[in-house]
């Protein structure tokens, strides 16, 4: 498959495209997604190639603008929305919770909300409290909604043309610090990624490391550094986060029998909790070696400074650390 | 002074006594503890919502309230799917799983009751966004109540819909009450229809209780509409003759202000007026309410007789499985 190498930020912006020449009932709705090109540039150029029909700038109204989408997929159509940060979903969940995600259910199975809608996630930018959360755990905890987060620019790419093309409402969480980050991405326009599974990452033996997002590349600088010391981390991006795949987890417990998991979203009520959960309801329980070690945000908003903020998250050597302590070196 | 159809006079009193029969037997059934839930009645106000409905051209679309089967009834649903979907069957409109707040019909263009409060002005306002997209001729009529007027959602709604000129018209049935609380209370102002100056839209009121001035000013509405010249807002006074819902002991009215409001039944009115303008004969009405209970009675039993939908069903329909494209 020939690849380009392309920031994270313009393969986001290429799948639109695609999926906009690809579908005209794809359109694009949020604050200053169009002359302006997105907050974070995802959507720059758009606007002159597809015009105002189709990029639309919406005054600073969250819930309607993700009301609106919903709106826009029940009757038909398939639109994309941003909201400038992903803090900003609290303002418009009544329209994605109460609304998107359950009019099909309420409906009987006779609605359908193709929705996808773009949430800039996470810290790391000092922008403090009310614009650096991750508040993934919240969406997954609403049956209906799907929750996907795109890891490196490859994925931004073939998970956002799939979720473009999935009939369901979808929270795309993208993190504001890999906008910039570079890698190899498929020009292909067919090139998607299969929603609701998880990817093994790194094949290892040794530990079984769960993460997404910008800790996922902590997490792969920790494995390159564990190789030379003889010691193997298999590394699995669940990249769906709701609904989980939880069989390659599984097996990859069976295999190693320990597991840490490591998100950057509040370590209380996060995803790891979910996942440990479903470790030990599994059969996979049986083959743990060591307590599963669970690495989360701290308990409290983000904080403003550059020491506070690095402080709040898991750091690689935290992430170094909790590999030694399960495999109790 | 407009003249009306004989057919036309006839259809509007058979789907306004529909709707009464159809909430005074679902009051009845909510009394003797024979349906579950809650329920909202719109008894008082068939006149705003089949006036609203009947202004519609084929295909156009409805949002609708919490207090939607007037306005459902009014937008020509059937009466069988309706009463089996309030009995939680099989055979409603949503398989027995939304229930009274949630019967929706995306096929016919109904985009389903909403339970909250305001929660179906942006999703109308998307309808209409397709309706513009697409160049349909089409236009969204999108219910709402008087105490919804106070959320965000109407303000960001209406707003959005203003600066893009979305063919949609914001109805607002004020029946006088948000609950409990009086819209004097609630609102500042002595016209909800004013807020549409702010909106940069027209703004227009109507007689809620007289079905034939709500017509006429929905179809003005639906004209500016549906000819690219954005949305408008239509206040319609009426009065809600039954508490909020089935739990209301209706502390905050007296007997005689429901009363005094009874006088004005549009049903009562519509028929005067077809009697004095000489369209049909009194029997005749009587006919017609007669074979309206008798609907709303079939309707019943068909319900009835339906069965629940299976245990299997509480799974299904969370998601689109397979990927469409």
């Amino acid at each position: 498959m020939s690849t380009e190498t392309m920031t994270y930020r313009d393969a986001i912006k290429l799948a639109i495209a695609e999926e906009m020449r690809r579908d005209d009932n794809v359109v694009l709705l949020g604050e200053d997604v169009g002359e302006y090109g997105g907050a974070f540039g995802a959507s720059v150029g758009l606007l002159e190639e597809f015009g105002e029909k189709r990029i639309k700038d919406t005054p600073i109204s969250e819930s309607a603008i993700v009301g609106t989408a919903t709106g826009a997929a029940l009757a038909g159509m398939r639109p994309i929305c941003e909201l400038m940060f992903m803090d900003f979903v609290t303002i418009a969940m009544d329209q994605l919770v109460n609304q998107a995600a359950k009019l099909r259910y309420m409906f009987g199975g006779k609605a359908k909300v193709p929705m996808v809608l773009r949430l800039p996630g996470g810290s790391g930018t000092g922008a403090a409290a009310q614009h650096s959360q991750s508040l993934e755990a919240w969406l997954c905890h609403v049956p209906g909604l799907m929750v996907v987060y795109a890891s490196t620019p490859a994925e931004a790419k073939g998970l956002l043309k799939s979720a473009i093309r999935n009939d369901n409402p979808i929270c795309f969480i993208e993190h504001k610090l890999l906008y910039k980050t570079e890698g190899e991405v498929p020009v292909d326009e067919e090139y998607t990624i299969e929603l609701k599974k998880s990817f093994v990452k790194k094949e290892g033996t040794d530990v079984t490391i769960v993460s997404y997002g910008a800790m996922l590349h902590k997490v792969e600088e920790a494995a390159k550094y564990f190789e030379g010391a003889g010691i193997s981390l298999e590394i699995i991006d669940p990249v769906t986060l709701y609904p989980m795949d939880m069989e390659p987890i599984i097996e990859s417990v069976k295999k190693t029998g320990r597991l840490i998991i490591v998100h950057e979203a509040a370590k209380t009520g996060g995803l790891g909790g979910e996942i440990s959960a479903r470790i030990a309801e599994s059969e996979a329980f049986d083959y743990l070696d060591a307590p599963i070690i669970r690495l989360g945000g701290l308990d409290v908003p983000i904080p403003y400074n550059r020491n506070l903020e690095k402080a709040v998250v898991p750091s690689e050597e935290a992430i170094k650390e909790a590999v030694l302590k399960v495999l109790n070196r | 002074m407009a003249t009306y159809k004989k057919e036309f006079l006839l259809d509007m009193f058979m789907r306004m006594n529909c709707a009464r029969y159809f909430e005074e037997k679902i009051a009845y059934l909510f009394s003797r503890g024979l349906v579950h839930g809650t329920t909202h009645l719109s008894i008082g106000q068939e006149g705003s919502a089949v006036g609203a409905c009947m202004a519609l051209n084929e295909g156009d679309l409805v949002s609708l309230t919490h207090r939607g089967h007037s306005q459902a009834i009014g937008f020509g649903l059937d009466i069988d799917i309706m009463m089996a979907e309030l009995l939680g069957k099989k055979t409603g409109y949503c398989k027995g799983k939304g229930g009274s707040m949630h019967i929706a019909d995306i096929d016919s263009g109904n985009l389903g009751a909403n339970g909250v409060v305001g929660g179906g002005y942006a999703l109308s306002a998307g309808a209409a966004l397709v309706q513009q997209y697409r160049e349909t001729g089409k236009i969204v009529l999108c219910f709402g109540g008087d105490g919804s007027v106070n959320t965000g959602n109407f303000h960001e709604s209406i707003n959005l819909a203003a600066i893009w000129d979305l063919p949609l018209i914001f109805f607002i049935e004020n029946n006088q009450y948000g609950m409990s609380m009086p819209v004097k209370k609630h609102l500042k102002i002595d016209r909800i229809a004013r807020k549409a100056e702010s909106y940069g839209i027209p703004g227009m009121t109507v007689n809620g209780n007289d079905p034939l001035d709500v017509y006429e000013g929905v179809k003005k509405a639906a004209e500016h509409a549906r000819n690219n010249k954005g949305p408008v807002l239509v206040e319609s006074i009426t009065y809600r003759w039954q508490g909020h819902s089935k739990s209301d002991a209706q502390v905050y009215r007296t007997k005689e202000e429901v009363e005094k409001w009874k006088e004005k039944d549009p049903i009562k009115r519509l028929g005067n007026y077809i009697l004095s303008h000489g369209i049909v004969k009194e029997q005749e009405l009587y006919d017609i309410m007669a074979e309206a209970e008798r609907w709303i009675e079939e309707a019943y039993e068909f319900a009835q007789e339906s069965a629940d939908p299976p245990f299997e069903e509480v799974l299904t329909d969370v998601y689109v499985e397979e990927v469409s494209r």
